[in-house]
């Protein structure tokens, strides 16, 4: 039997739960020993080899091409793991979640001065080509998508959560953080 | 009749007086029960019911039932967390608790709560509401996104301050903290040094021009489980 396989992905994030993954500085070599990298951008393997057994994802769903990587992951994954405080609870771009998506494409793309604009689009036009996912109405939390199996809050977590969480699960053993691995910022 | 009364909580024997509330003769005792609406100095609310405890098998709010000789408290039961933690998760979902860019976090009772009954995430669907922010007040502001509706402000300015500043409007979940003029908080007679302002629990009731004075690693909770202070004094009695 070979060692376990671990993919990570990013959907509506920053990648900064990602810097805290490789912010396990040198204990980053023992991760390898314990685990082998699948599709993740950190090896930068786009599709599945075959089923894996944690996936740690990181940001919610805020288009459908999140709910599709999603929904793929759970589907390849034994064990799936929201990391940090956008995949648990939607995070900073759920701010939106109260304003209608016109109005936050109007904000982002109309050419009135008064409400923008954030970039140059000198036709006013909301960017419509086919090979953009389409945006949903809301951030979704992961949970609320797919089953989720663990929780690590933080924005990112501290890079210790995720060690002790991964050692935990690759050793078998329960996974109980201490009091100050637990931090929702 | 005597001055004291013996009461039992999590099977220890504890020495209270007449006229306490089982909160505070737990607080005495060295127990701590978590709480969210009740705070020193305010006449209690029990509202929040995170300091639920089992009287004689009945679930009763710890910060306004008074202590009876013989009574039996169960606190720290899994029984008993688990209300709190329902009670815990459905605060974080009414709300919009974006603890990441919060000044209040780290000195945060409700994420402090939240830590030490040990949730990582709240296990029922956000509601992501739309509740407004009040920064007409050139020195405090109001986020209702924050609000956890303990009332504490409403208690601190009535009580303490004198001046009735706050108060609740509409119903259930439309349910909001409001000042009593019309208008925005720049109307009323509120000031910065007010007690209204430190009652409040969360980041819903703030000082302008503070931010993120204290570095993470040296805030409240950040290394002590809140009710640490109140442990500390366990066997003192």
């Amino acid at each position: 039997m070979g060692k376990p396989k671990l993919a990570t992905t990013s959907l509506c994030g920053c990648f900064g739960c990602h810097m805290s993954v490789l912010d396990i500085d040198d204990r980053i070599l023992k991760l390898i020993e314990l685990v082998d990298f699948d599709k993740s951008p950190i090896d930068d393997i786009k599709e599945f080899t075959g089923p894996v057994d944690i996936g740690l994802i990181e940001g919610g769903c805020c288009n459908e091409e999140n709910v599709h990587v999603l929904k793929d992951f759970r589907k390849n994954c034994k064990i799936l793991i929201s990391v940090g405080d956008c995949a648990i609870d939607g995070g900073i771009p759920a701010l939106r979640n109260n304003i209608p998506l016109k109005e936050c494409f109007d904000e982002a793309y109309s050419t009135d001065n008064r409400l923008g604009p954030a970039v140059l689009n000198p036709s006013g036009k909301v960017p419509n080509d086919p090979e953009l996912p389409l945006l949903l109405d809301r951030v979704y939390p992961c949970s609320e998508i797919v089953k989720i199996d663990y929780h690590l809050p933080g924005c990112p977590p501290p890079a210790d959560t995720i060690w002790e969480a991964m050692v935990a699960l690759l050793t078998d053993k329960p996974v109980a953080l201490p009091y100050e691995l637990i931090k929702y910022d | 009749m005597s001055d004291t009364i013996t009461l039992t909580i999590d099977g220890v024997e504890i020495q209270g007086k007449p006229g306490q509330t089982i909160m505070e003769a737990a607080d005495a005792a060295g127990i701590y029960i978590p709480r969210l609406c009740a705070m020193d100095g305010l006449v209690p609310h029990g509202s929040c019911r995170v300091c639920t405890v089992m009287v004689n098998g009945r679930p009763q709010s710890a910060c306004t039932q008074p202590i009876a000789p013989g009574i039996v408290v169960d606190n720290e039961t899994d029984e008993i967390n688990a209300i709190r933690r329902d009670i815990v998760d459905m605060l974080f979902v009414e709300g919009n608790h974006f603890c990441m860019f919060c000044e209040k976090s780290g000195n945060c009772e409700l994420q402090a709560v939240a830590y030490r009954l040990g949730i990582a995430a709240p296990r029922f669907p956000f509601q992501f509401p739309d509740c407004g922010i009040d920064a007409s007040h050139p020195d405090i502001f109001i986020d209702r996104d924050r609000c956890i509706l303990c009332g504490r402000c409403v208690r601190a300015s009535q009580d303490l301050d004198g001046k009735d500043v706050f108060g609740f409007v509409g119903r259930g979940s439309e349910k909001r903290i409001a000042v009593n003029s019309d208008a925005k908080l720049k109307d009323t007679n509120i000031d910065v040094t007010d007690k209204a302002v430190e009652a409040c629990p969360v980041g819903a009731l703030l000082k302008k021009r503070v931010g993120f004075a204290v570095p993470i690693g040296q805030r409240k909770y950040d290394h002590k489980p809140i009710g640490s202070d109140i442990e500390q004094n366990k066997g003192s009695l």
